[in-house]
């Protein structure tokens, strides 16, 4: 069976769009499900989904050998240059104690056997390339391949990062130039282009908080975050050296501001925020939380996991912020390479510049160039290394992830002020639709517009068939989408949280929508609950037992080269 | 307006109606507008691809990078190895490169299988039994382990040896004032490094070392480990994976912890990142592994499958008690690595240990030939050594350039006092050629 089968006979007739724009969708009827926001019935949408990714060949039954298993002894797949080096014998060059006795337990496959395992392991896998990717908070958007070409030039990805400044002038203009247009875009004075990811910049711009209040003469204590928050925020303050206070969310899904007022105190070292929230909720009341954390001397850190809503339309630092973090793997579209790299850039007010982290690349001679912020002659100015005053010192190796920097500054260039204003919007305006085609098929939490992302709830299936969100998820990949983020934020029962970006067309979200509906119909059938708490079914492998992987930890392949592991204990 | 949205103008009116709005800007109402941007960002309007690329190819233009034009000798902890076309072209096969940590393991087999396969491997070339899914870099991998060591032993202070590269010292400096650890600074005699008496200070959670280190010399583990079984703390070991094709592993020496920089695993110099974050352990200390660990499970069918595990030490659960608060890595590279260390396999692994000790050792001796050139240390080198110059170590550099060469690294003060010390790297790709015509130019350069 599928679920498409079974549905989609059962709700609408077509599979590329309701024939029928005055249908309800089913669930519309049912009490509890939040419907009020939606305005209309769904419009008919013509035409094929474009991100759904059902007709490909993801139907593989037998399992992929590991490398390991493909190993043969003496076969290979290495080649190096002719040197013309004097070709001294291992004894020769190290001493015996410190040698191995027998070459590295490694897998021994030709570069054939090498192609066809890695190929055929990437068609095991869903990818933005493949369909729809709405992961919630993850800003799964459309990753332009001229991003990656510049990337590959060899006067970027050949540069050696210890090599002197005049010999790199290139890469310092890069930086210098997608600082000041980070800062453009959330309104701050400086920026750092260090850290390697959110997270990273988190904990930098908490260090930084810690190093500006001892610059004021004072020890805090405590960072604020709401309880809606991402779970890197609490992680981060702990490795800031802060406690962490929690605050509730109001039932209109901001932040509970009587209660913000009564933790705040001389204790306060600042407070983290993503706006919009992790609702996809925008903070109406953001001045009155600014106004009250700088009342305290505390600092405002914004989370910029969500910047994807707001871009060209309101900036952190005109809300109050004074230490800003970017995550350029979502909103400025560099690929997210199955869990990284990403490059989370810190951008902060003019008052803790000089705490950055150094160091710095600067422009040391020459003006700005041409356009400001835009497209300049390389040749007009020079640049160098600078470390801030009263720097708390480097946060990565290096200079960052420099061709993941390299991408987001390729992306702004394509965008513009008035396209990336253009993204924001668009972001907006999609995540509103699936929200409003959404509200009749599942409980919609805090019923007011999102921004970019919509969180609802499939707490209704619970009650009535048992179902949880991650059973809604896993079914949603037989439909051939990637599942929403499941059970995030923490304080919305079994949360669905959606997020189809800009990139995606209205026909891919009304059949994501479809599709949706199809699992809410089928979990109302005889025997629909189970076929759904056992999906998915059409996809590499079946439904994957979590328990057992951490009962039974088994964290590296057994055996390598049909050698023995390594020691244990 | 360029862009890579599908909107046309008639879906966006459609839309809208369908929520009952006139405009795109009805869609903030929820912002108030005493804060909404009265004119555009201060940015330039966009322009069509092919400007901006060959804007970038500007910048790039105006960068030397290495090659037939700027032959590399520079490392500490950034090599040019050889790249064989095929790690890159798995690697950048778009399954890998445009999906997100595998959350929904049904349909992110193909990253769990290979992220698995690259702890299998790293644990092996480590010596231990487990390896996570990958840190940022070199640096992170230090100050994550320092982390662990402290959590285990409930001590503060950490015994870092200068042997450690720098600049990842210099990260765990900054990151180690939020936790409040005391880092020890732990000098090198001849170019190893000189444990302290355990009797004088409080005893240290973590000795951390390389392995080989900074100035490219074999450090002595088993000292290393003496002192750690003398004082409890656990042993942490900054590895190179090239140098640990012909090395024994630190895993054979009692390492507790094995770090590195994994950027010589198929990896681009590329200006320093995205690199690669190696982290591997006992699996004693599993529970306080930091970041994403992918485990082998099965799936309702009983066939063999992956999926991440233990994810209950990661901080969207664990939250402000988590291990780490690692979110995304570095998982493509990751990938890579795996990708890279099947194709050298155990051979291919050896053989460019050997010839990176081959040229270096060369390198060396024609260096050290050479009128007023002294060592800086005289311990084994794998792929790397350091010398004193007759000169300012930084000028040489500079004035190589253009001779063609990035001839070294000029050491801080830390390690040559009076700015006359080079570390040069030699990989597999140096031709005799190549070393002959630097250490020439060298000779001139410091006449
Ligand atoms: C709201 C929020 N904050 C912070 C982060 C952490 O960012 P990163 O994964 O880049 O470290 C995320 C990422 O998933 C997020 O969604």
């Amino acid at each position: 069976m599928s679920g498409s089968q079974v549905s989609g006979s059962q709700v609408s007739g077509s599979p590329h769009g309701s024939g029928d724009p005055g249908r309800a969708p089913v669930g519309r009827d049912e009490p509890g499900t939040g419907a009020t926001s939606a305005r209309s019935a769904p419009p008919a949408v013509e035409g094929a989904p474009g991100g759904r990714a059902s007709s490909a060949p993801l139907l593989g039954g037998d399992t992929e050998p590991t490398l390991f298993e493909l190993s043969r002894p003496g076969r290979r797949a290495w080649q190096l240059p002719t040197t013309g080096v004097p070709a001294l014998a291992i004894e020769d060059l190290v001493p015996a104690s410190y040698r191995r006795d027998a070459p590295p337990p490694l897998a021994e496959v030709s570069e054939r056997d090498l192609v066809a395992h890695f190929t055929r392991l990437s068609h095991r896998q869903f990818s933005v390339d493949l369909g729809a990717y709405p992961l919630g908070s993850c800003t799964m958007k459309y990753n332009p391949k001229v991003c990656d070409a510049v990337a590959a030039l060899p006067g970027l990805a050949a540069v050696h990062p210890a090599a002197p400044a005049r010999l790199v002038q290139g890469w310092l203009a890069l930086l210098v130039e997608l600082e000041e247009a980070l800062c453009a875009v959330t309104g701050m004075a400086a920026a750092t282009l260090q850290p390697a990811a959110g997270a990273a910049g988190e904990l930098t711009g908490l260090l930084m908080m810690r190093a500006w209040h001892q610059a004021q003469g004072r020890q805090r204590r405590t960072v604020v975050i709401p309880d809606s928050a991402h779970g890197t925020n609490p992680a981060s303050v702990t490795l800031g050296g802060y406690d962490t206070v929690t605050v509730p969310t109001d039932p209109s899904g901001g932040v509970d501001l009587a209660a913000l007022r009564r933790v705040l105190d001389e204790d306060v070292a600042g407070i983290m925020l993503t706006n919009p929230n992790t609702l996809g909720l925008f903070e109406r009341d953001i001045e009155a939380v600014a106004g009250a954390v700088h009342d305290v001397g505390g600092l405002l850190y914004y989370d910029g996991a969500n910047l994807n809503a707001i871009m060209g339309v309101v900036r952190p630092g005109d809300m109050g912020f004074d230490i800003v973090h970017l995550n350029l793997h979502k909103t400025f579209a560099t690929p997210h390479g199955g869990g990284g790299p990403g490059a989370g850039p810190l951008a902060v007010t003019a008052a803790l510049a000089p705490f950055l982290p150094g160091p710095r690349p600067v422009r040391t001679a020459g003006g700005p160039g041409d356009a400001p912020g835009g497209i300049r002659d390389p040749g007009s100015a020079r640049y160098g290394w600078e470390q801030p005053e009263r720097s708390i010192g480097r946060v990565h190796s290096w200079h960052g992830n420099a061709l993941v920097l390299a991408r987001a500054l390729t992306y702004t260039l394509v965008h513009g002020a008035d396209g990336l204003r253009q993204v924001a919007q668009l972001a907006v305006l999609n995540a509103n639709w699936l929200r409003a085609r959404l509200a009749g098929v599942f409980d919609v939490p805090f019923d007011r517009p999102c921004m970019h992302e919509c969180v609802v709830s499939a707490a209704g299936l619970r009650r009535e068939h048992g179902l949880r969100a991650s059973d809604v998820a896993k079914a949603l990949l037989d439909e051939g989408f990637h599942a929403p983020t499941v059970s995030f934020p923490l304080i919305v029962d079994d949360a669905l949280m959606f997020e189809p970006t800009e990139t995606e067309s209205v026909q891919t979200l009304e059949a994501l929508a479809q599709a949706c509906e199809r699992v809410v119909a089928e979990a109302a059938t005889p025997g629909g609950p189970e076929r759904i708490g056992n999906a998915p079914a059409r996809t590499p492998v079946r439904r994957v037992d979590e328990a057992r992987a951490a009962r039974h930890l088994i964290p590296v392949a057994d055996s390598v080269s049909g050698r023995p592991s390594p020691p244990t204990g | 307006m360029p862009g890579y949205w599908p909107h046309t103008g008639d879906d966006v009116e459609a839309m809208l109606a369908f929520l009952g709005l006139g405009s795109l800007d009805d869609l903030f109402a929820a912002v108030p507008d005493s804060l909404r941007l009265a004119a555009p960002l201060d940015l330039a309007a966009g322009v069509p691809e092919p400007d901006a690329a060959a804007h970038i190819d500007d910048l790039a233009a105006a960068n030397r990078p290495v090659g037939r034009e700027l032959v590399c000798f520079a490392g500490g902890g950034a090599y040019d190895h050889y790249l064989p076309p095929v790690t890159a072209a798995l690697a950048g096969r778009s399954e890998f490169v445009t999906s997100y940590t595998p959350y929904q393991a049904e349909v992110a087999q193909g990253v769990l299988q290979a992220v698995f396969e690259f702890q299998t491997l790293l644990a092996h070339l480590a010596g231990v039994e487990i390896a996570n899914a990958s840190l940022y870099d070199g640096a992170a991998a230090v100050v994550e382990a320092v982390n662990l060591a402290v959590g285990v032993t409930g001590r503060e202070d950490v015994w870092l040896s200068r042997g450690v590269n720098p600049s990842w010292r210099q990260v765990l400096g900054t990151l180690a004032t939020g936790p409040g650890h005391r880092l020890v600074d732990v000098p090198l005699a001849g170019g190893l490094t000189r444990w302290p008496d355990a009797g004088g200070s409080p005893p240290p959670a973590a000795l951390v070392v390389g392995y080989p280190n900074y100035l490219g010399c074999i450090e002595d583990l088993a000292a290393a480990r003496a002192a750690c079984d003398e004082t409890g703390a656990l042993l942490v070991v900054a590895f190179d994976p090239i140098a640990a094709g012909v090395l024994r592993s630190p895993g054979s020496w009692g390492a507790d912890v094995v770090v590195g920089e994994g950027q010589a695993l198929g990896l681009p110099l590329a200006f320093g990142g995205p690199y690669l974050g190696l982290f591997a352990c006992r699996a004693a200390h599993v529970r306080r592994l930091p970041g994403r660990l992918v485990g082998q499970t099965v799936d309702a069918d009983g066939r063999r499958a992956y999926v991440t595990t233990l994810r209950t030490r990661e901080q969207d659960i664990r939250r402000e008690r988590a291990t780490s608060n690692v979110c995304t890595n570095q998982t493509l590279m990751a990938v890579t690595a795996a990708i890279q260390l099947g194709w050298l396999g155990p051979g291919g692994l050896a053989e460019v240990a050997m010839r990176c000790a081959q040229g270096t050792r060369y390198c060396r001796d024609a260096m050290l030939a050479l009128d007023g050139v002294e060592p800086l240390a005289d311990a084994p080198v794998v792929r790397e050594f350091a010398v004193r110059l007759p000169a300012d170590a930084a000028t040489v550099v500079d004035r190589l350039a253009d001779d063609g060469f990035l001839a070294g690294i000029a050491l801080g003060p830390e390690y040559a006092g009076n700015g006359d010390g080079l570390l040069v790297a030699v990989t597999e790709k140096r031709t005799l050629r190549e070393i002959d015509a630097l250490v020439a130019a060298v000779d001139k350069a410091v006449r």
